[in-house]
């Protein structure tokens, strides 16, 4: 099956019709993905067997044809527990956890009958922003595989940029779903807090976390987003909103729409072919009839340190039970309780997640409680003001998912400032508990450029009208990578 | 040099809900381990913690029974430390918002009474519990893990051991009044932290004080108080400086007994629960539970004193359970006199309970069974020693007693036309005994009452029997 001439709903209507077969379909897929992943490394674990149940048992009762998703395989981020599949986290802590209960959003997709076709890889607990922190493998850029595809989920966005699922699930704390679609040319989102309920998603920071869709269109995202979208009485923090449909009222008019741009987004450390993009962008809106204005996030140069603050913090308790006593790793050749702690724990975190978890304890301590967390806890409330007051004038805020396009591999791996700074357009969102998405506006040196459109909470449906619009006013994600048109 | 002696007492209260604070784990005591648990419990990647409303009402009840203010928006707080009983590696807490604030308890030694300030309550989950085996292996049982428990923390406003004690004793009792707790000290359902300090009396600084944490018994507080108060004034009187340190109580030398001195403050680096969102307590909630609160022991004490004329002693007893308070009061609104009903319920009813070391519910007794005995024997339908019997039967088969007493024959012979034939009978047989009466022997009456009692099987009215048989004495 050659995903780059399919959407959702032409599979699903080849499914239906049964021109094509589940069975045939996952099998394919399999193929596929063993064949590029050689290049990609975009999976950590395949479905194998389990895929090709479902698809028997789905083959023989037939494609319900008010369930778009079913039948259609999709990739998982790694960090989403998986019944009875291997839920690695990228980390040698969990390298054999088998999980004996599935994520609420593995419930939602089991019920429209989304087929798990593997588990994609991450930076180590979703710490980091090229998948270079994974302790498995380095996942390559699908456009260019001296690149990273971004992170931390750059296996989902790999398999999806590269031809091997047409959808997949990420999840973003800082960024970690929309700048991985920027570099890989892909469609990503990151849902409002509370949109999609955590539950059984391996928590790196609470407040921030969400789970969200990696299409390869706009249309396909919100289709996605339906499925798993929605109050859950397993996570207190997930909303009541009510959940629209977000692939209705795409018709490309947005006419009127009041976009905002923020002068701090397209300041100094924005590549330049990366301004051009944005500026071509605001003008391809201005024609589709937005008005386009210049606003300010004065407290967004803040959002950096207060991110590392109050996510190290949380990471730092959360991944305290990872303590080598009920599951996962424990080190051999331990004297006492302490031993077990301290071993397992240094001998199976990374680096990075030992440097965020250090970070965290340091900035919850008695000593330094009020100057780091409880100091970031109150810039992030003017943070939010910063966004509240613009979109009381403004329906979106516009502008780069990502201040470059990807980089190479081992190019940064050093300085984890200059990792750091990579976050820096995507981290107010999460922040400030917004939907964000990242899609394709441009290219520079056979690299994708992304643009984010940043909505009020619970405003998806106005992004993605946004984003289809401009979507259909534009190429850019008709373009394939080579390692697809080899097929 | 004379000391004062003051203590502080911070005490874990289990809530007896059905499911755990944060998961839906049910709460149950005695099951083989780690069975009531889940994902939540273990800590397991990716479960997230749901908050129990009911923790939060249950909360609220202990909060207004000891007068203190409601936090109207809470949040909860993570406090983070390693051990295996742990499993996520934090507890949830409520350092920042406790549920309760600046309440007070009312408690009496030696005809004093005296208000002991309430610093602050808040909700937290257990922890599971870890046992270590001579096998060389320590194993964890999680099915503690994450029942729901109040601390009570009070003021440092305690100055004796016998203080200590009364403060317990009337916690436990207004806890069980608000029905969120059995109290059993013995299931460890309540335990206390109990600090310690003295000063020179005048001084306006507090001492360094000792903790002893977990006591299970009331008892071993009252004890370990008044040891380490008395230690601590040997120690100072020696020159010598008490040491912050926590301390165990040994049962067997009534002494405490050094565990660790405290090196600074433990760094539980406590924030605030991101999996939790805020609580918000609204009027109405409020009202319903302040509603739904019953009478509090102090108030129900004084009404039975004032409005039923018992005395203080048996209000106090009536008053130490709920179960008994109600039960009594029930009675009494079957019609039963309150001063009997009191005396059923403190003698025979609870020399039954401690006999059979059962709660009263776990009886068959009902309170208008119980006042319907009352008024058979008020009426004189029964002999106070029939209805022992009649006791026996309605409190553990809960037959219906007058049915029973009329089923069984049991109903007194008072009528003077049929006892007066039998007291002829008997007199005609024991010449003896009036001639001993008449040469002045009154204990020949008690013999010839037994006589008279074993020819109508104890069902004779003694009061009647006593009448007509002197009458009948002094006729001969």
């Amino acid at each position: 099956m050659d995903y780059f001439k399919q959407d959702l709903a032409s599979l699903h209507d080849l499914l239906v019709k049964k021109e094509v077969s589940v069975t045939d379909l996952v099998k394919e897929t399999l193929t596929t993905i063993k064949e590029r992943d050689q290049k990609l490394a975009a999976f950590l674990t395949l479905n194998e067997q389990a895929a090709l149940d479902q698809a028997a048992k789905l083959d023989q009762q037939g494609i319900d044809p008010a369930n778009i998703l079913a039948g259609i395989p999709l990739a998982i981020k790694d960090n989403i527990v998986t019944k009875n599949l291997r839920t690695t986290a990228a980390s040698k802590i969990l390298e054999n956890f088998q999980p004996i209960y599935d994520a609420t959003v593995m419930e939602k997709l089991a019920a429209q009958q989304a087929v798990t076709i593997g588990k994609t890889n991450l930076d180590e607990f979703a710490m980091g922003g090229s998948t270079e922190n994974s302790a498995f493998q380095i996942t390559k850029n699908a456009w260019d595989q001296t690149k990273v595809p971004g992170g931390s989920s750059g296996g989902s966005a790999a398999a999806v940029a590269g031809g091997e699922v047409l959808a997949a699930l990420g999840s973003d704390t800082g960024g970690s779903i929309r700048q991985p679609a920027a570099f890989n040319g892909i469609v990503g989102v990151k849902p409002t807090y509370g949109r999609v309920s955590r539950y059984g998603l391996i928590a790196f920071a609470s407040s921030l976390d969400q789970i969200g869709p990696f299409t390869r269109n706009v249309k396909d995202n919100a289709l996605l987003l339906n499925a798993i979208s929605g109050l859950d009485p397993h996570d207190s923090t997930s909303s009541n909103q009510k959940v629209p449909d977000f692939a209705a009222g795409l018709d490309g008019n947005i006419k009127n729409m009041k976009i905002a741009v923020p002068k701090e987004y397209l300041g100094e450390g924005i590549a330049e072919p990366v301004k051009a993009a944005i500026k071509q962008a605001i003008s391809t809106f201005e024609k589709l009839g937005a008005t386009v204005d210049e606003v300010s996030l004065p407290h967004s140069k803040y959002g950096v340190p207060v991110y590392y603050i109050i996510a190290s913090s949380e990471a730092s308790s959360n991944l305290q039970r990872f303590d080598g006593i009920r599951y996962g790793y424990r080190a051999q050749d331990v004297k006492n309780l302490e031993d077990v702690y301290v071993k397992s724990r240094s001998e199976a975190f990374g680096d990075e997640v030992k440097r965020r978890i250090m970070l965290g304890t340091f900035s919850l301590s008695a000593g330094t409680y009020d100057a780091f967390f409880k100091k970031a806890a109150q810039v992030r409330t003017l943070i939010c003001q910063d966004f509240a007051k613009v979109f009381a004038d403004y329906d979106l805020i516009l502008g780069p998912t990502a201040p470059t396009t990807a980089f190479g591999i081992g190019e940064d791996i050093d300085d984890p400032i200059t990792m750091y700074m990579n976050d820096i357009l995507t981290i107010p969102v999460n922040l400030a508990g917004l939907p964000g998405m990242s899609l394709p506006a441009g290219f520079a040196d056979g690299l994708p450029i992304g643009l984010q459109l940043i909505a009020n909470r619970f405003a998806e449906n106005t992004m993605y009208r946004a984003g289809y619009a401009f979507e259909q006013a534009t190429d850019f994600h008709k373009e394939i990578p080579a390692i697809g048109g080899q097929n | 040099m004379n000391f004062e002696t003051t203590i502080g007492l911070e005490v874990h209260v289990e809530m007896k809900t059905n499911s755990k604070a944060f998961s839906p784990a049910p709460v149950k005591y005695g099951s083989a381990p780690n069975t009531n648990t889940n994902v939540v419990d273990w800590g397991y990647p990716g479960a997230l913690p749901t908050v129990n409303k009911r923790v939060i009402e249950f909360g609220m009840r202990a909060a207004l029974a000891l007068h203190c203010t409601v936090t109207r928006d809470m949040i909860f707080n993570r406090k983070n430390y390693f051990y295996p009983d742990n499993p996520k590696a934090y507890q949830i807490t409520q350092s920042d918002t406790p549920i309760g604030r600046h309440g007070w308890l009312e408690i009496e030694v030696d005809g004093k009474k005296k208000k002991v300030g309430i610093e602050e309550m808040h909700v937290e989950e257990d922890a599971g519990k870890n046992t270590h085996n001579p096998d060389g292996y320590s194993y964890v049982d999680l099915n503690r893990q994450g029942t729901p428990l109040i601390e009570i923390v009070s003021k440092p406003e305690i100055s004796s051991a016998e203080e200590a004690y009364a403060y317990l004793v009337k916690l436990r009792q207004v806890i069980q009044f608000t029905g969120i707790s059995d109290v059993k000290m013995e299931e460890g359902s309540m335990r206390a932290d109990v600090n310690v300090s003295v000063r020179p009396i005048g001084a306006d600084k507090l001492g360094i004080r000792t903790e002893m944490k977990n006591l299970n018994s009331f008892e071993h507080v009252r004890k370990g108080a008044h040891y380490e108060s008395k230690r601590q004034q040997r120690v100072l009187m020696a020159g010598g400086k008490v040491q912050q340190e926590t301390r165990r109580f040994d049962e067997a030398s009534g002494e405490t007994i050094l565990m660790r001195v405290k090196e600074g403050a433990s760094d539980y680096r406590y924030f605030p629960e991101p999996d939790l969102p805020p609580v918000h307590i609204s009027d109405e909630w409020l009202e319903e539970v302040r509603q739904s609160l019953p009478e509090m022991p102090e108030n129900r004490r004084a009404r039975y004193v004032n409005d039923w004329g018992l005395p203080e002693y048996d209000a106090g007893v009536l008053t130490q359970t709920k179960e008994m308070s109600d039960f009594f009061e029930a009675a009494v609104a079957q019609g039963a006199d309150p001063k009997l009903a009191a005396n059923w319920l403190m003698g025979e009813v609870n020399a039954y309970l401690n006999a059979k070391q059962i709660d009263l519910p776990e009886t068959a007794l009902t309170p208008v069974n119980l006042a319907t005995m009352i008024k058979l024997i008020e009426n004189e339908t029964i002999s106070s020693k029939i209805a022992k019997k009649v006791f026996k039967e309605i409190i553990t088969n809960g037959s219906e007693p007058k049915a029973w007493v009329e089923s069984k024959g049991l109903v007194q012979l008072s009528d003077p036309a049929v006892l007066q034939p039998i007291i002829d009978q008997v007199l005609d047989g024991n010449q003896k005994s009036i001639d001993d009466f008449k040469n002045g022997k009154d204990r020949a009456i008690g013999f010839l009452v037994g006589q008279i009692m074993k020819q109508t099987h104890g069902k004779a009215n003694p009061k009647v029997v006593n009448k007509l048989l002197i009458a009948s004495l002094k006729a001969r």
